[in-house]
C-alpha cells in the first residue's frame, strides 16, 4: 500500500494512493492536485534519526574522483527541518555555481533495531520512499565533509509522494536492491541507475548502523545516489523516481 | 527520571572547533591533506535521540574501547520564530578522534551518535534567568575530582554569532538545540584534548555561578553492566 500525508481543506490527513487518486482517511475520494503533499512520515516522539549516505554507489564515487570505493559506509546526519514534499519548491540560494539533485532510495525503520544481523535487518524495514537529496557543492568543506551547510539547507531534502510498505517492495523479483532510479530534468534524462549497484546494501547498511546505535521506527536511512547529477537552475523540474516506490516532483526557485 | 521528563524534545547540533584553544592546537594542520583549508563556516554535527541519556543514567562504553571524551557544554533551546527558550547542560560524549588521525574529515557519526553518548542535564533554565551565557565557566569532574574548567568565553564565536552564521544556511525550529562549543584541557594528564573517562567513573558538570542549571551527573557503564 502506498500511504500519503497531505494538507486538504487546511487540515493534516493520512491518504492511500487509490486507482490513481487519493483516499483520505475519512474516507473521501480527491485528486492529486487538490492536496498540499507532507512528507509521508508520521510524527515521531523523539526526533526523527535521518541518516544519509555518500558514495554508495560506485559509478558515482567514480564520478567524484575517489580512487577506490569506501571501506566503511560514508554517513551523515540530517535534521527534520530539511525534509519538504512532492510538489514543493526547493531554494536555490542566488550566486551559487553548482546545485544538483540526488535520486536515492530512502528507508523507513518499522520497528526498534538493535544489532541486528544482516540476514534479519529487511525484518526491520517498515517502508520505502523516494528522497531527493540536494547538494550545494560551493559551501563543501573538508570538515565533516560533507558539512551540513552542503546537506541540511531548509527546502533541500523532498521526500515522497509516498510511504510505499516494505512488504509490497521485497515481494518483487530482487527486491529492494533490483529498482530502477532516474531522475529528469524538465523532461530530459540526466540521472539513471539501478539499486543492485549499492555498495552497501540496505541489509548492510541496517546492521552497520544498528551495530552501534539503536534506531527507532519512523527512522530514516537515505542510501546514496547513482552517476549522474547535474546543476539545476531556478525554475528546472525536477522529477526522481524509483520503480515501485514513486515519482517525485519538485522545482527549484531562487532564494 | 523517564525520557519524556527530559528537557530535550528537538534536534541537537554541535559545532566542531568552537574552542580558541583547540582551534589553535590544529591551525598548523588545517592546510594539509585531507582538509587543504581553515573550515570557514560553521562546521555541525548532530547528536541523535538514541544518543540522549537523563541525568543521573548510564552512559555506555562500548565493548572494545576503554575511554571516552568528556564533552561539556551549554545546550541553548530554541522556542518559536528563533527565540531563545533556555538552556540546559550537556556532555557531548565522544570516542576520541583528533585532527591528526584524519578524524574531523568525514561525519561523526561513528565516534558520537552511539547510544548514550549524550549526558542531559536536569534543568532546563529560562533563558531570560541567563542573560550572558558566554560569560561563564563550566566545571567539570571525574569521580569527584576537578578535571577542566570550560569558559565559555572563549569560543571563536559567541553564541549571538554562532546562532546567526547557523541561520545563514538552516533554521533552528522550535526544540531545536545548539551546543555552544566544547573545549580542550589546559594542564593536567588530558592538556591539549579533551578530558577521558573509563568505565565505573562518574562525572558531575556544573556551573557553580549559575545553580539554576544543576548539577549534571552521569556514570560510565560498560556495555554489558
Amino acid at each position: 500500500m502506498k500511504h500519503a500525508r497531505v494538507v486538504y481543506q487546511s487540515q493534516v490527513v493520512n491518504a492511500i494512493e487509490s486507482e490513481g487518486a487519493l483516499l483520505l482517511e475519512d474516507g473521501q475520494r480527491v485528486s492529486f492536485d487538490a492536496v498540499q503533499w507532507l512528507p509521508p512520515l508520521l510524527p515521531t516522539p523523539r526526533p526523527r534519526t535521518i541518516l544519509a549516505l555518500g558514495l554508495n554507489y560506485a559509478d558515482h564515487a567514480k564520478e567524484l574522483a575517489f580512487k577506490e570505493p569506501p571501506k566503511e559506509p560514508l554517513a551523515f546526519v540530517k535534521g527534520e527541518g530539511a525534509l519538504i514534499g512532492h510538489r514543493a519548491l526547493t531554494r536555490r540560494p542566488a550566486g551559487v555555481s553548482y546545485m544538483h539533485y540526488e535520486c536515492e532510495l530512502a528507508v523507513m525503520v518499522g520497528r526498534t533495531a538493535r544489532h541486528v544481523r544482516k540476514e534479519d535487518a529487511l525484518d526491520f524495514v517498515g517502508a520505502y520512499l523516494v528522497a531527493n537529496d540536494y547538494a550545494i557543492r560551493d559551501y563543501l568543506e573538508n570538515w565533516y565533509r560533507p558539512n551540513l551547510r552542503v546537506k541540511n539547507r531548509d527546502t533541500c531534502t523532498p521526500i515522497g509522494p509516498w510511504r510505499v510498505d516494505a512488504a509490497d517492495i521485497h515481494q518483487r523479483p530482487g527486491g529492494a536492491m533490483n529498482l530502477a532510479l532516474q531522475t529528469t530534468v524538465n523532461g530530459q534524462i540526466t540521472q539513471q541507475g539501478n539499486t543492485r549497484d549499492m555498495i552497501f546494501d540496505v541489509a548492510t547498511l541496517i546492521a552497520y548502523f544498528s551495530s552501534f546505535m539503536t534506531l527507532a521506527p519512523g527512522d530514516l536511512i537515505l542510501t546514496g545516489t547513482p552517476d549522474g547529477v547535474v546543476d539545476c537552475q531556478p525554475g528546472d523540474r525536477i522529477v526522481t523516481t524509483i520503480e515501485g516506490v514513486g515519482e517525485l516532483e519538485n522545482e527549484i526557485a531562487l532564494m | 527520571m523517564t525520557p519524556s521528563s527530559m528537557p530535550l524534545h528537538g534536534t541537537v547540533y554541535g559545532v566542531l572547533l568552537n574552542s580558541q584553544a583547540e582551534w589553535q592546537a590544529c591551525e598548523a594542520a588545517m592546510p594539509s591533506l585531507p582538509y587543504k583549508a581553515a573550515p570557514v563556516a560553521p562546521v555541525l554535527y548532530v547528536k541523535t535521540a538514541n544518543t540522549w541519556t537523563p541525568h543521573l543514567g548510564a552512559i555506555v562504553v562500548p565493548a572494545g574501547h576503554t575511554e571516552v571524551e568528556i564533552g561539556a557544554t551549554l545546550g541553548l533551546v530554541f522556542s518559536e520564530q528563533g527565540a531563545w527558550r533556555g538552556f540546559v547542560l550537556l556532555n557531548d560524549v565522544s570516542l576520541p578522534h583528533s585532527i591528526a588521525e584524519q578524524g574531523f574529515y568525514r561525519p561523526p557519526v561513528k565516534y558520537k551518535c552511539l547510544d548514550s553518548f549524550l549526558g542531559v542535564g536536569p534543568h532546563l533554565l529560562p533563558a531570560a534567568d541567563l542573560p550572558q551565557p558566554n560569560h561563564l565557566t563550566l566545571e567539570v569532574r571525574v569521580n569527584d575530582v576537578l578535571c577542566q574548567q570550560v569558559d565559555l568565553g572563549r569560543m571563536r564565536r559567541p553564541l549571538s554569532t554562532l546562532v546567526a552564521d547557523v541561520s545563514e544556511f538552516m533554521t533552528l525550529r522550535p526544540a531545536d538545540v545548539l551546543m555552544l562549543g566544547l573545549d580542550v584541557c589546559d594542564s593536567g594528564p588530558d592538556a591539549g584534548r579533551r578530558p577521558r573517562a573509563r568505565v565505573g567513573d562518574v562525572i558531575d558538570i556544573r556551573v557553580p555561578s549559575v545553580p539554576g542549571l544543576g548539577v549534571m551527573h552521569h556514570r560510565l557503564a560498560g556495555e554489558n553492566a
